[in-house]
């Protein structure tokens, strides 16, 4: 094996896959620099894509101690799962989409790292039994733990945070438990048991530190779940002396370990607030304060939400996860079809954090057909609310509530949210008056600027549309 | 041994150097796509799959879980390279007619 995957062989096979591995490389770099700008993305998906048919094609070439029947088995299969995984899931379903993916290539590396215990491999020396464990580690912690986030954005699992005592204690405990037998089958790597053990404890290592985490933290969850799936494919790079892997392992835990920065950022909270704080539970809307009832809430009728948009010349529209739950975002498209018609600029300010993964609402809009030069960043937009007629909140809560600027006492204070109560009106489509997730009450809503619709946001703005084709 | 180890640090070192530097210039308009397509390129992980399924000389449990591996992994090498192809072919500059 080691002389197969290795740099150290000599024979031409080997010297022909490793060439592979490093054309492999390139075209991957290639790849992820084409990602920098929409216009360059496609084709740079490309290259990677043939970096990996190279790959794959330079590791089956025909040698000696190869057959073929498992593989081609496992590559038909993969494949067929593959196709309708990559072709027919809707674009509102992707951060589910990405969560299971991650467990894929989790439990992927997870068993390759097994494989190697089973066949005695990873015991040949220190080194390579260390990184074989940590494979192992990361790889079924990666595993379940993307379940257990699939399982909490499909809605098969409760949204809020589960917690139980001595949580983060008993997490944190398992975690160090880990890499403690880890360190013991370094010095003892014949201890078949202890590796089990690692893997079994890996398994509920992941499932513990998703439980603690609720819905709206899933961007930074799935980021860091990204990230630890890309440690484990590099630590397995280690393992089998193999540069693409590492290669790839560091482009995708670096990747996933930026984005959950960002993440956090936005959220202006720490990856250790965010793991352990189980933010959103029953004891953080206690911590809020008792609802303010009886505040007089300023609800509009589809009709006058028409004419205020209608009389706007300029409208900023916030997206958040309610419009993906609506999939309503080609009834925004088509409203904004028609204010534009009017001569109206519309734009769209989409929060880092909003949706459930980082650049969902873009995703969504995109698929809308909204061209990409009409979305903008928080810090790109977040100067032009004072000069802007109305803003369309659409299915967006945390992310638009002045208690972040305003309320030091608030569990949100200090993130960084959207001026829209600089804007001369505020239209915000909602369910219903009940708080978001994390059981904060929103001071927008009861602006004096403020209109509430109340309604499914989808059904809403098809109703607006309906209202403003009339008035013509 | 120790300057295969020592080679394959610096690999990942400049490797994660370099990464950081790109995706830092990935603009969060494209964030979705980039999760999808660093999920397709860690499906490398595929290669080392191929080979303990592919093995002879391994055992038949060895080779039926690098077979599992290899199924896990081509599904995100497969899945992720369309899908990130999928979301990208949506962004558009100008609002032009439908995929």
């Amino acid at each position: 094996m080691m002389a197969l995957l290795s740099s150290g062989g000599e024979t031409g096979g080997v010297r022909f896959v490793h060439v592979a591995y490093l054309v492999a490389s390139f075209l991957f770099l290639l790849g992820l620099r084409g990602l920098t700008h929409p216009d360059s993305a496609r084709r740079g998906t490309l290259f990677a894509a043939m970096g990996m048919l190279v790959a794959v094609v330079g590791t089956i070439w025909p040698h000696e101690g190869m057959s073929y029947g498992y593989i081609v088995a496992g590559l038909a299969i993969g494949t067929v799962i593959g196709i309708p995984m990559g072709l027919k899931i809707p674009m509102t379903k992707m951060p589910e989409r990405i969560a299971l993916s991650h467990s894929f290539g989790g439990l992927a590396v997870a068993l390759v790292g097994v494989v190697e215990y089973l066949q005695g491999n990873a015991q040949s020396d220190k080194f390579h039994m260390g990184a074989t464990g940590f494979e192992v580690l990361l790889g079924a912690l990666t595993f379940t733990g993307s379940i257990m986030a699939f399982g909490k954005l499909q809605g098969i699992l409760p949204g809020k945070p589960s917690t139980f005592p001595f949580q983060n204690f008993i997490t944190v405990g398992a975690l160090v438990v880990a890499v403690a037998a880890i360190v013991y089958m370094i010095f003892v790597p014949t201890a078949a048991p202890v590796f089990y053990g690692v893997f079994g404890l890996a398994l509920i290592l992941g499932v513990l530190l998703v439980l603690p985490i609720g819905g709206a933290d899933m961007p930074v969850v799935i980021c860091l779940l990204n990230s630890y799936a890309g440690l484990a494919a590099a630590a397995s790079g280690f393992v089998f002396d193999n540069n693409v892997l590492i290669i790839c392992g560091a482009l995708d835990g670096g990747s996933g370990f930026i984005l959950a920065l960002l993440m956090s950022k936005a959220m202006n909270r720490s990856f250790a607030n965010v793991l352990f704080g189980a933010f959103g539970s029953d004891s953080a809307a206690a911590a809020a304060g008792p609802a303010k009832t009886g505040v007089a809430v300023n609800e509009a009728t589809v009709e006058e939400a028409a004419e205020v948009l209608k009389a706007s010349s300029s409208v900023i529209v916030i997206p958040g996860y309610g419009m993906a739950v609506a999939q309503a975002q080609h009834a925004v498209r088509d409203l904004a079809g028609i204010l534009e018609k009017n001569g109206t600029r519309v734009r769209y300010a989409i929060h880092p954090v909003a949706g459930r993964m980082p650049g969902h609402m873009n995703v969504l809009l995109a698929e809308a057909n909204v061209p990409y030069d009409q979305l903008f960043d928080l810090d790109q937009i977040n100067d032009d609310f004072a000069s802007t007629d109305a803003v369309l909140v659409v299915g967006a809560n945390d992310v638009v509530n002045p208690a972040a600027k305003n309320s030091p006492g608030s569990p949100i204070y200090g993130m960084p949210v959207f001026n829209c109560d600089q804007a001369k009106a505020v239209l915000v489509l909602k369910r219903s008056m009940n708080p978001g997730f994390a059981g904060i009450e929103n001071e927008l809503f009861i602006h004096p600027k403020t209109m509430m619709v109340f309604g499914d946001a989808k059904q809403t703005l098809s109703k607006i549309v309906g209202a403003l084709k009339e008035g013509h | 041994m120790t300057m295969t180890i020592l080679l394959g640090a610096y690999v990942f070192m400049l490797a994660a150097f370099l990464g950081f530097q790109i995706i830092a210039k990935v603009p969060a308009l494209l964030h979705t796509p980039l999760m999808a397509f660093t999920n397709a390129i860690s499906g490398i992980s595929l290669v080392a799959s191929l080979h303990a399924a592919g093995a002879v000389h391994y055992s038949t449990t060895s080779r039926v879980l690098g077979c599992v591996a290899v199924i896990c992994a081509t599904i995100n090498v497969v899945g992720g390279f369309l899908i990130t192809d999928r979301m990208l072919k949506m962004f558009r500059k100008k609002p032009g007619a439908k995929p």
